[in-house]
């Protein structure tokens, strides 16, 4: 029992967790490339620029005496989501629309976009330095244990863990319901299925990009803030999930949001489970069959330290077994 | 006052011209056909009044007004409507969905018109949650009209619209275009089966090397021997 639950919290929860993380950011990849056909290498750092957004603007609420029985970054995420979205519009206007009307090809947009990426990390670093910082100004980190009748472990769940969960479940319903019923949403799948038939019916290419962008700035800043706030704020925190991002959206079939989301949880849980000691599960069952066989101290797919590579080895076998992705997705 | 008038329209793609001085007039309530040779720029015509290509010269004008260049975005809430030669339906997007996207431009009650559509092509109606892209070719055309139908155009054009349909379903094409046509709705239209089209037609154009080679009634065209020999194939 106390081993299931070790598995719960070492595997079950935190692949929730990265695999939330991993979906947001897959879906403002996917979305932007499904409408503006290239893939947007900043959007790492878009989330980490919404999780600095937070965090000044969580700094500024504590410093003005607000207290509040949840975190102050998620007090404040409205406005982050709103200014991260409006920096999103920004970096479109400044570096990606002259390009798209210039009409590039999409590799120079790909370049264009990782050329943001530099400088968007050199601005944070210019402005915050190079150091992690702590998210909670006013309150510390809440941890809940759950008891489990007839276990003495209990499964911990953290309160941005438990918070990230509803956000990520309120984004994907909101997201369903925006791209099934609402006609911007319908709009934006026209464009992304056929730009000049979406354009003689009448729709805006422009209007549906802005929504793109809003879309994708705004999911970016709740990934950001999130993970700022289940790890530490740091100015590399969310380009060095830029790939495994990458990859989920790959996986789910590019251009495709409900893809992005399986991708997502598909790349989040594939990593928990491969780094997960197994020895701990097999144990019991050695103890059971009296010692038939041994088990290793350490038991787990791929070290630690190799987890990087486990977004990739998906990549690779899905790619394989479903060449356009899981759900089917166009690749250029 | 004709509702759309081409002048002197000089056209094409990029660099490439096209179009080397094409005139057109069709009045409320016409269907005008537009035939000839291939690469004669029978499509980049419908093209242009669209906004879809590069105009280098001329004018085109709608009921009167100048809309030389406007970006198709905005044509629809003139209700004018295209229906391309391909990919003119939403592939990914239900059948439904594409005939609501049909009436993006108009931000009023579409229920009557999705009615009056859905009556008027009644397969639509069983398949109307169906993805497009699952439909036959025939059935794809339908939504394609249907869409175009959407808008309540004042002006349809349509790109070879029976191209690659069989030549039953191409005739029940040619009775919908007519029965559209009835409703008051005037539409241009390139053809490849010139004959059939041009009995259908008020007014024939005939281009040949991006100019006008012949012009009149779609009568006048099936009995000019001209014509004949060099267009309809003797």
């Amino acid at each position: 029992m106390n081993e299931l639950i070790f598995f719960v919290n070492k595997a079950l929860i935190s692949g929730f967790v990265i695999g939330s993380i991993y979906a947001l950011g897959a879906i403002g990849v996917t979305l932007v490339f499904g409408i503006l056909r290239f893939a947007h290498f900043a959007h790492g750092d878009l989330m980490t620029v919404g999780a600095f957004v937070a965090y000044v603007l969580a700094a500024a609420a504590a410093a003005a005496g607000v207290t509040a029985p949840v975190p102050l970054a998620v007090v404040v995420l409205p406005a982050v989501i709103v200014v991260t979205a409006v920096m999103a519009l920004g970096l479109d206007r400044a570096f990606y629309r002259p390009l798209r009307r210039a009409g590039s090809p999409g590799v120079v947009l790909v370049m264009a976009s990782i050329g943001v990426t530099l400088m968007l990390q050199g601005l944070i670093r210019l402005f915050a330095g190079p150091r992690s910082r702590e998210m909670y100004f006013t309150e510390p980190k809440d941890i809940f244990r759950i008891d489990i009748p007839g276990a003495a472990s209990k499964i911990v769940v953290t309160e941005p863990q438990l918070i990230l969960f509803v956000f990520t479940l309120v984004a994907v319903v909101a997201l369903h319901w925006f791209l099934s019923r609402s006609r911007l949403g319908k709009a934006m799948r026209a464009v992304s299925d056929n730009p000049d038939l979406a354009r003689i019916t009448g729709i805006s290419i422009e209007t549906v990009v802005r929504a793109t962008w809003i879309i994708g700035g705004g999911l970016a800043a709740i990934a950001g803030t999130m993970l700022s706030l289940d790890v530490t704020l740091k100015p590399d925190l969310s380009f060095n999930i830029l790939l495994p991002i990458f990859a989920a959206t790959i996986v789910g079939g590019i251009g495709q949001p409900y893809g992005a989301i399986a991708g997502g949880f598909l790349v989040g849980f594939s990593e928990t489970l491969a780094v997960f000691n197994w020895s701990v599960l097999l144990r019991p069952i050695a103890r059971f069959t009296d010692g038939a066989f041994e088990v290793p101290a350490k038991l787990a797919f791929v070290p630690t330290e190799y987890k990087l590579m486990v977004p990739f080895i998906i990549l690779v076998i899905v790619l394989i077994w479903r060449p356009t992705g899981i759900f089917k997705g166009r690749v250029l | 006052m004709a509702l759309l008038e081409i002048r002197d329209l000089t056209a094409g793609y990029g660099v490439m011209t096209i179009l080397k001085g094409v005139n057109l007039s069709l009045e409320e309530g016409e269907i005008g056909v537009i035939v000839g040779p291939n690469g004669a720029g029978k499509s980049t015509t419908l093209k242009a009044v669209f906004g879809l290509n590069t105009i280098t010269g001329g004018q085109i004008l709608f009921d009167g007004e100048d809309i030389t260049g406007t970006p198709p975005e905005r044509l629809a809430s003139r209700r004018i409507a295209f229906v391309p030669q391909e990919a003119n339906v939403f592939t990914t997007m239900t059948v439904h969905e594409n005939l609501e996207m049909g009436a993006y431009a108009r931000r009023s009650d579409i229920s009557a018109v999705l009615d009056h559509v859905y009556s008027v092509f009644p397969p639509l109606k069983a398949k109307r949650n169906q993805p497009a892209g699952e439909l036959s070719g025939g059935q794809r055309q339908m939504v394609a009209f249907g869409r175009a139908l959407m808008i309540e155009p004042r002006l349809l054009l349509l790109d070879e619209p029976t191209a690659g349909l069989s030549p039953l379903f191409m005739s029940e094409i040619f009775d919908r275009i007519i029965a559209i046509n009835k409703t008051g709705v005037s539409v241009a239209m390139v053809e490849q089966n010139a004959k059939q089209a041009l009995a259908i037609a008020h007014k024939g154009f005939v281009l040949a090397n991006g100019m006008n080679s012949f012009t009149g009634t779609g009568a006048e065209l099936l009995a000019d021997e001209d014509v004949a020999r060099s267009f309809l194939g003797g």
